[in-house]
């Protein structure tokens, strides 16, 4: 395969890449006028549907799709909600797009709300991402200077409002509803749904929740053509009729047990062997891989041998993960114990469950609480199975929650015992060496 | 006496006119607050919730939801060390950071130094996992932290 040049990270080493000039420069911008002066909306949205971009934030539903859900001729106003409350663990490729090139991220977001007619935007950010939420902020500001936002965006009839919003530590807040929940002031509590938010969201008027990476790819969809787009990556599977192909660019994270962690932008559908081995300088300490996550604590875990599986929407799927999710793939090398790992995993869960639906708030602090039990030393057999059955009867799959956030608890438990049971078999028959007291407490309390 | 001061009560005002509800000024008000007292005290709360035309209850909800606000009986230090434990970073060793953190600061978990200038927290995965293990200091990441001692004297040249 011929050497892929970065699109999505082509400015972050610049210098002042995050400046209105340098974006000017770099004929930033040119895209939403051109946009303005010659298409309407709809043409806006068959583009992107045309182009086949799937959502970058986990879920990986067609962005196109999801827009065409807005009630049509609308009184208004529409409001879209940028979900930049990247929480997934192992996941970063937001923050850096924020940090070094948010016009880029400004001009995607100003071409989504052109597109789906909304009259603001909210842009959600974390708390943690302090650099990126004063970096997006600069770029709002230079850009409503510049006549980008504001009444009438370079002399055309559409005006567009942009509001920074911060977010206060919460991983629930992630989830396209409880984000709305959160914005509009209350617990960041999942709704039920329908209505989706496209019917009723923000201040129960339609809202469409877009994530940073998403508005980033229509961008470069709008300059370079959706042809440009399904040019990359990889086609429908015949095998699976609900896969609607995974195209263009991803930026894909890597960290854990590598020699070179980062973030580097491919077109999707690259093995995880492969990413590790030629974009992530191989696992560290000349080790092997035990195994790693393929997108997030949610996805579960894909072994040593699984690791020629495509990073697409359709690959992790296939040797039993949840999905691609954010496309943060995290090592852990052959030294370091699946307790150890899976009980990280499951206290992170316990800590995030928002606490509304009862099988998610007890199924994930149970879990937790079994595999800190198996970690100390004092686990049964029999503790593998309950783990088991409580990983499979939470979530909204099993239909026992409103949102995913407990699918995503229960799958790398499930995952980790169906993959590495004889490890665990061993470590609860052989004890606990390598266990050592750590200072428990969960954070912020 | 009223707990917030009067650049603060404007801000809130001015936050008001950009979103269609005024509850949605929650978040926003008791960041504002919390940044500049260390703490979000009962009477800030029931300051916010007549500007907001909540009741307090309603803005406590929403605090309480977020374990991020602190109470006047527990309030921040001038520096939020927020030690990420989530995957990336345990893999890399923040566990013997925070435990080095922990002997250098004398506090355990959630608690401030007596000088105030540092509360050491747990955090859950922080989005600088190129950069394990790494750190918060307030809002600021700190990649590839492994040296406890240097970080805190570092630190404390700023502040």
């Amino acid at each position: 395969m011929a050497k892929y040049e970065p699109v999505l990270l082509k400015r972050i080493s610049k210098e002042n890449s995050d400046t209105i000039e340098s974006y000017l420069a770099d004929g930033g911008y040119l895209g939403l006028m051109r946009i303005l002066k010659d298409c309407s909306p709809s043409q806006v949205i068959d583009l992107v549907k045309s182009s086949g971009l799937r959502g970058r934030g986990g879920a990986g539903f067609p962005t196109g799709l999801k827009w065409t859900f807005l009630p049509k001729n609308h009184p208004g106003p529409i409001y879209l909600c940028i979900n930049a409350d990247e929480s997934e663990p192992c996941t970063f490729n937001n923050r850096v797009l924020m940090e070094k090139d948010p016009h880029q991220v400004l001009e995607g977001i100003i071409l989504s709300a052109y597109a789906v007619g909304a009259s603001k935007v909210f842009i959600y950010v974390r708390y943690e991402y302090g650099d990126a939420y004063r970096a997006t902020e600069r770029a709002v500001n230079q850009a409503y200077e510049k006549g980008f936002l504001g009444k009438n965006i370079q002399g055309s009839p559409y005006s567009l409002e942009a509001v920074m919003h911060k977010g206060a530590a919460a991983y629930i807040c992630g989830e396209e509803t409880g984000l709305i929940e959160s914005l509009e002031g209350k617990r960041a509590w999942p709704r039920i749904k329908p209505p989706f938010p496209a019917i009723e969201g923000a201040f129960r008027k339609p809202t469409i929740v877009n994530n940073i990476e998403t508005v980033a790819c229509i961008k470069n969809i709008i300059d370079l053509g959706g042809d440009w787009f399904k040019s990359l990556g990889i086609p429908p599977d015949p095998a699976n009729p609900r896969d609607a192909g995974s195209y263009g660019p991803k930026l894909y994270c890597i960290s854990g047990h590598v020699n070179k962690p980062g973030l580097v932008e491919l077109p999707m559908g690259i093995s995880a062997r492969e990413l590790i081995d030629e974009y992530g300088g191989g696992v560290w300490k000349n080790r092997k891989a035990k195994g790693i996550i393929p997108g997030g604590n949610s996805m579960g875990f894909m072994t040593y041998d699984e690791l020629d599986t495509k990073l697409d929407f359709n690959g992790p799927g296939k040797v039993g993960c949840l999905g691609l999710g954010t496309g943060a793939v995290t090592v852990f090398d052959d030294q370091t114990s699946i307790v150890d790992v899976l009980y990280n995993i499951c206290r992170f869960f316990a800590h995030e469950s928002c606490g509304q639906c009862t099988p998610c708030r007890e199924g994930t602090s149970w879990m937790y609480k079994i595999i800190e039990r198996i970690r100390k030393g004092h686990g049964s057999i029999e503790d593998l199975n309950i783990l088991e059955e409580v990983g499979n009867r939470i979530g909204t799959m099993p239909g026992t929650t409103i949102c995913g956030l407990a699918d995503g608890a229960g799958w790398p438990v499930k995952n980790a015992i169906r993959k590495y049971r004889s490890e665990f078999e061993s470590y609860i028959k052989n004890g606990t060496k390598k266990f050592r007291h750590l200072h428990l407490q969960m954070a912020h309390h | 006496m009223s707990a917030l001061n009067p650049q603060i009560v404007e801000k809130i005002k001015y936050l008001i006119t950009l979103y269609p509800a005024k509850q949605a000024v929650t978040l926003p008000a008791l960041h504002l607050v919390q940044d500049e007292y260390r703490c979000v005290s009962v009477q800030s709360i029931v300051e916010i919730a007549a500007l907001l035309e909540l009741s307090p209850a309603e803005v406590h909800d929403t605090m309480s939801f977020y374990g991020f606000f602190k109470t006047e009986a527990n309030p921040l230090g001038k520096c939020r060390l927020w030690v990420c434990r989530s995957l990336a970073c345990d893999l890399r060793g923040a566990d013997d950071l925070l435990n080095n953190l922990i002997d250098k600061l004398g506090v355990g978990l959630g608690e401030t130094t007596k000088d105030g200038l540092f509360t050491l927290e747990e955090a859950e995965c922080i989005g600088a996992c190129e950069g394990a293990p790494c750190v918060l200091i307030n809002d600021v990441h700190s990649l590839n932290v492994l040296d406890a001692d240097r970080l805190v004297e570092e630190i404390k040249k700023k502040l």
